[in-house]
């Protein structure tokens, strides 16, 4: 039998080799399977208990996909999902359900991700009475504590999504997360909806709600800058690959990976000073389709290496350059 | 530099069933030949709606400018007939939108589009048209310009489009381009892209740019002077090195104290402001950050008389609201 108790191994969740393709299929009569969208295209690594590991990449590099693919919302291609020491891939029905109270997911946009009908100690509720968890009293204690673990004053309980701002609706997804007492979150795009002070309330919130329930978080997001607020480590794709991993000042110190650092040049810092003297890297071109991805180093077409890159048609795979620093092994990416 | 642009006093109210919202609430600021100036603020604070002001782009019912006066190369654009403002809009000031899918017509080719405002305001015919169209998609970096000038907006990514919508905006040569969130909707690395196009484009044809964003980052890295916004008031103007690194305004110093930076060496706690920017449609007595403010128990502000802009230091302005203009006010 298949339990969801929690071992004493370091390692929450480990992913081998995940692969995620959507098929495409055209056809008026009889659909004919035509091609793949490869939305993640061979993934693999860790998180470890109690540690925020940030998931940044442009639109389309496949992050959200990864995330969902973990929590088994959609079910891999190919690949393993480990979570706790079980392959995730190999559970259904209620062996998976169980599972699924222990890995939950905050979503990005607070206004979509709310039943609208629904008050907010339903959304809260809901998660609870779907896994048999807290009755009655119990459930509105629960509830209430929750309100106020994320910062909604549990007097509005009543109300309806709409009567909230974005930023409190964005709580209330929070606490609906939290609800079923979490080992894991998968957090996609939490805080870019939002303006930017009320961004950084919520990030201080996940960080207190991580040391109080120590959680483990997935980060997903493309602001880089918050990502490496957060983040102890940070995992960069590229169409639907991981380019480099490191430890999160690490990356930001030592780039290795030309996207990596073209991305790290990209973003703008608020210092005009600083400003200034920066490098920038501007990138030729937009990303090729997942459709058609390059074959081999599939950064070739907009590594400013371009022409002269002599990368053969094998696929990058993860090495490890320095202790905890992993970088896909296209030689002319690496060159500094 | 010659002044280029004027704004005094400007409000911009919106009649509604609920009553009146002060989207802008008596701003004066102005822009310089060949400058780039921000706008910067959140949601809600009256940026895009001052933007849409100086081009009478206000929807109206329910909007309208109710006081103040746009004075661009001279002429008072409030006073401006229809037919003034038309030989403006696309030709003199020119606008480049946040979405670039929904500001794009949809169903006309990008050859069409860009050719629309160069043939009505230029003068040029057909043929002459193109060939300055083809000419722009080159100069923003579009590769075979020739060949996809007949192509359609959703052949192209978000990048392109919005590159595609700098061509038209500088097609007659604007003095003054006003860019509204141009980049939000992009990818961090096209954001680079495209930002320097319109950066080098309007050094090389001394465009004056008026961009308007909540993305300080972006602001830091291409704006010659800011304008912070709150609650449809400015409450700083300065160059963007003093705003960045001797912000005076509370509101100001709050925002910056927010927003965490890639180069920030060690971890430390994001600093933020308690509660929401107030809604406008009620009426705001004297300073508008007040509530928010983190010195409001010592505050003496008076709940009459808004606080006007005052300089503090030579080229730096400041709502003169006793609390907010204190260094003491980042929280704790």
């Amino acid at each position: 039998m298949v339990t969801a108790e929690s071992s004493s191994n370091d390692t929450l969740v480990s992913v081998k080799d995940l692969r995620m393709y959507f098929p495409v299929t055209e056809g008026l009569l009889i659909q004919r399977h035509t091609a793949d969208v490869k939305a993640v295209d061979g993934l693999t690594f860790d998180v470890s208990r109690n540690e925020t590991l940030g998931l940044v990449g442009e639109s389309g590099c496949g992050k959200s996909t990864t995330g969902r693919a973990i929590l088994q919302l959609h079910r891999p291609t190919s690949g393993s999902v480990e979570f706790d020491g079980v392959e995730l891939t190999d559970l259904k029905g209620s062996d998976l359900r169980s599972f699924r109270r222990r890995m939950q997911m905050i979503f990005q946009d607070p206004f979509s991700s709310l039943n609208p009908r629904m008050t907010v100690s339903q959304i809260i509720g809901e998660p609870m009475a779907i896994h048999g968890l807290y009755k009655g009293q119990e459930r509105r204690d629960r509830i209430e504590f929750i309100m106020n673990a994320v910062g909604l004053n549990p007097l509005f309980a009543k109300r309806y999504p709409h009567e909230f701002s974005g930023g409190q609706r964005q709580r209330i997804g929070i606490a609906r997360a939290l609800a079923v007492e979490p080992d894991f979150i998968v957090c996609d795009e939490p805080v870019s909806a939002l303006d930017v002070s009320i961004q950084a309330q919520v990030v201080n919130l996940l960080e207190d709600l991580q040391t109080e329930f120590g959680l483990t978080y997935l980060f997903i997001a493309h602001d880089l800058s918050v990502v490496k607020h957060i983040s102890d480590r940070i995992a960069v794709m590229y169409l639907g690959h991981i380019v480099e991993l490191s430890e999160a000042n690490e990356l930001y110190n030592n780039p290795v990976h030309a996207y990596t650092r073209a991305l790290l040049s990209a973003v703008p810092i608020p210092d005009p000073v600083v400003e200034k003297t920066r490098e920038r890297i501007i990138l030729e071109g937009d990303v090729p389709s997942p459709l058609n991805p390059p074959a081999g180093c599939v950064f070739k077409t907009r590594c400013t290496k371009g022409a002269t890159c002599g990368c053969s048609e094998t696929t990058p795979v993860l090495e490890e350059v320095s202790p905890g620093h992993w970088v896909a092994n296209c030689k002319c990416c690496m060159e500094a | 530099m010659a002044r280029l642009l004027d704004v005094k006093n400007l409000k911009t109210h919106f009649f509604t069933e609920e009553g009146v919202v002060r989207a802008v609430d008596g701003v004066t600021w102005h822009v310089d030949e060949g400058e780039t100036l921000a706008l910067v603020g959140e949601s809600g604070c009256g940026k895009s709606v001052t933007a849409m002001s100086i081009l009478r782009l206000i929807p109206s019912p329910p909007g309208r400018i109710v006081d103040g006066e746009i004075v661009f190369e001279g002429q008072n654009l409030l006073e401006a007939s229809d037919e003034e403002m038309r030989a403006i809009r696309g030709n003199r000031i020119s606008m480049v939108f946040q979405e670039p899918m929904t500001s794009l017509n949809p169903v006309l080719t990008i050859g069409q589009q860009i050719r629309e405002s160069i043939i009505l305001h230029l003068g040029l015919n057909e043929q002459e048209a193109t060939q300055r169209s083809i000419e722009l998609l080159e100069l923003v970096g579009i590769p075979d310009a020739g060949g996809r000038i007949t192509d359609y907006p959703h052949q192209f990514s978000g990048g392109m489009r919005q590159r595609v919508m700098i061509a038209m905006a500088l097609s007659c040569n604007p003095k003054l381009l006003i860019a509204d969130e141009p980049t939000t909707a992009l990818d961090v690395t096209i954001q680079a892209q495209v930002m320097e196009i319109m950066g080098n484009l309007s050094k090389e044809l001394g465009t004056a740019v008026l961009i308007i964003t909540h993305n300080l980052g972006v602001v830091a890295r291409y704006a010659d002077r800011v304008n912070v916004m709150y609650a449809g008031r400015i409450v700083e103007s300065s160059t963007a090195e003093n705003v960045f690194g001797n912000p005076q305004h509370g509101y100001t110093v709050g925002l910056m104290a927010s927003v965490p930076r890639l180069d920030d060496a060690e971890h430390t706690r994001l600093a933020t402001i308690e509660g929401q920017p107030p809604l406008l449609i009620d009426e705001i007595h004297g300073c508008a950050f007040q509530p928010r403010c983190p010195k409001t128990e010592d505050c003496f502000c008076s709940s009459e008389g808004t606080p006007e802009l005052t300089e503090v230091t030579p080229g730096h302005w400041v709502a003169n609201c006793p609390c907010c203009m204190s260094r003491d006010t980042v929280p704790a």
